[in-house]
């Protein structure tokens, strides 16, 4: 398995040169370092603190001078009043169709397509592979207003399908899985190939198990991309039934643009998601990203 | 010519590629084409589509409000892209020594990125909210009166300067550190050996060696400050008084608001000769400052 693991930069540090220098310097230097690390670390996680504070204030307390970190009285009752006012619950299940299914559609027809790019001949293939690279470059903009007049044809204006149906398939993700695929040996292939296996067989048992890693950072950032997606949904989803987390955020701030307590809750309730799945895979992320250059 | 042998590699392969290449050419090559038609109609989804010719395109070039956003990108660029180089920089060379926690530290620097803009222009928007916000309160216990921020026509740009190079440090901090990860160790023993000071180092062999990845920042970033969308539409809309309103929210608002179909698509066609104009511009001048080995 560890021949299919992308490669990972290996860690230099200056620690050699810097052993040369006198002690005292270095410590100081150290210390400096940390502090500036330290303030920096603060200057990012600080507006997250003040998101889940704010979020359980309740609404006069909101206003106080000096402003509290930890809320006295702390109160959970935003998040009740703001699922009451709101259906939170319900734009959380929107987010988690959409990106669930989204996901696994992109995963599959990605590695199908990664596959047939990969490893079988036919004409027209690389001519084909440039059209996928080509439309890496359009912008969503560019093509929006004929999507929406497409949906409208379709009749899907406000359904599931149309906030699902444009994102089933990536370039970026044939791209990226394309390459996992390449740097596979081919002999297990041919092996099971001798054995009478068919391309489906070879790619169902073989080529996807060794290629989990790959299709694990790519389905964690298709994943990202559809939970944080924000054009889209606004354009395509008016009502409210279907509307996904960050259009029912921005909605929910518009309606009571003043009630800071009750739209930091819906921010807490709608990041906790994506910092459970950050959590859990942040290696990947991270590595991916400095690989690929891909933005979460 | 084919024989069956090549059909049945044809079918092999259109078993393989139909379920992507279906969704790709009914959601984005067909709307491209069908983007580009439009481009010459005039058409409000009620009446019929009349063909205007070049008259959306002429009319985009002379359009004041386009003129205003092309300058506020400007603007946004001159603050958003020193902020989130010089800043990822310091944090990525900071980061790339032998310190404990380092790992905790770069997962901290890149939280903001996973975030969804939506979130992060929210809490921006309360940070700096001119009255109740703690940014303000903090700047008033230094005896600075604080300005207001995203309400304040002058201040409104700068506001989501600063959101956005907040939320995107993290990115360009992590593509940095592994770009100072790959340089070599030798190459700075041997030149402490020689008795290149630090400075020296740094600048003969860390920023050369590093270009390819400042290279990759700058394309990146670039292309991402034309299209700044989702924070200007939470945090202002493009206010006060039009004063952060930018080329892709002009799109929204000409399509969906106006029903100025054609007028909107040729606004996204002209956005996309922009932003693919200054990266092939950004392809050619790499020849003369980036490095690779």
């Amino acid at each position: 398995m560890s021949s299919v693991e992308q490669a990972r930069p290996v860690v230099h540090s200056t620690g050699a040169a810097r052993s040369r220098r006198r002690p005292v310097g270095r410590l100081a230097a150290r210390g400096g370092l940390y502090a500036l690390l330290i303030l920096g670390g603060l200057v990012m996680l600080f507006p997250f603190a003040w998101m889940v504070s704010t979020s359980f204030k309740p609404d006069r307390e909101l206003f106080v001078t000096p402003p509290q970190l930890i809320p006295a009285p702390l109160t959970p009752e935003n998040y009740a009043r703001v699922a009451e006012m709101f259906p939170l619950a319900r734009f959380v299940l929107n987010s988690l169709i959409v990106a669930a299914v989204s996901t696994s559609a992109q995963i599959l027809t990605s590695a199908m397509a990664a596959y047939g790019f990969a490893r079988l001949r036919f004409r027209g293939r690389d001519a084909l592979f440039l059209v996928y690279l080509a439309t890496l470059m359009v912008p969503l903009q560019v093509t929006i207003v004929p999507l929406f007049v497409e949906m409208r044809v379709l009749g899907l204006v406000n359904t599931y399908p149309a906030l699902i149906l444009p994102t089933i398939a990536s370039a970026f993700g044939t791209f990226m899985l394309r390459q996992a695929i390449l740097s596979l040996p081919r002999e297990l292939d041919e092996a099971a190939f001798i054995d009478g296996a068919s391309h489906w067989t070879v790619f169902w048992r073989i080529v996807l198990p060794l290629s989990r890693p790959a299709l694990a950072a790519f389905g964690i950032f298709a994943f990202m991309a559809s939970w944080n997606s924000f054009l889209w949904p606004l354009v395509v989803v008016s009502s409210q039934d279907l509307m996904t987390l960050p259009v029912g955020l921005s909605n929910l701030h518009g309606r009571y643009e003043t009630a800071w307590n009750l739209v930091m809750a819906g921010a807490t309730i709608s990041v906790i998601p994506i910092m459970a799945v950050y959590a859990v895979a942040q290696k990947h992320v991270i590595r991916g990203v400095a690989l690929s250059g891909l933005k979460g | 010519m084919v024989g069956e042998r090549g059909w049945r590699r044809a079918a092999t392969a259109g078993l393989f590629l139909a379920p992507s290449l279906a969704p790709l050419a009914l959601f984005t090559l067909g709307p491209m084409a069908a983007s580009f038609g439009l481009s010459f109609l005039r058409w409000d989804l009620i009446r019929p589509p009349r063909p205007v010719g070049l008259a959306n395109y002429s009319g985009v070039l002379a359009d004041p409000d386009f003129h205003a956003a092309v300058l506020h990108t400007a603007f946004f660029i001159a603050g958003y892209l020193p902020l989130v180089f010089v800043g990822g920089l310091v944090i990525a060379l900071g980061l790339n020594q032998r310190l404990r926690g380092l790992a905790i530290f770069r997962s901290i620097y890149f939280l903001p990125v996973v975030t969804s803009w939506v979130v992060v222009a929210l809490v921006w928007k309360w940070l700096l909210n001119p009255d109740q916000g703690i940014v303000n309160y903090l700047l008033g216990l230094v005896g600075i009166q604080g300005p207001g921020w995203w309400t304040d026509p002058a201040w409104a740009m700068p506001s989501i300067v600063l959101a956005s190079a907040w939320k995107d440090l993290g990115f360009v901090m992590v593509i940095l550190l592994a770009g100072l990860q790959a340089i070599p160790e030798d190459y700075y023993e041997a030149a402490a050996v020689d008795g290149a000071g630090r400075w020296a180092r740094f600048r003969s062999i860390t920023l050369p060696l590093l270009s390819p990845a400042s290279f990759f920042v700058l394309v990146i970033s670039l292309i991402n400050s034309f299209q700044v969308f989702d924070q200007i539409w939470v945090m202002t809309s493009g206010g006060p008084a039009g004063a952060s309103s930018v080329v892709v929210e002009q799109i929204v608002k000409h399509a969906f608001s106006y029903g100025r179909m054609g007028y909107a698509a040729a606004m996204s066609w002209v956005l996309f000769a922009a932003i693919l104009g200054v990266t092939l511009v950004q392809f050619r001048l790499q020849r003369r400052w980036v490095t690779y080995e």
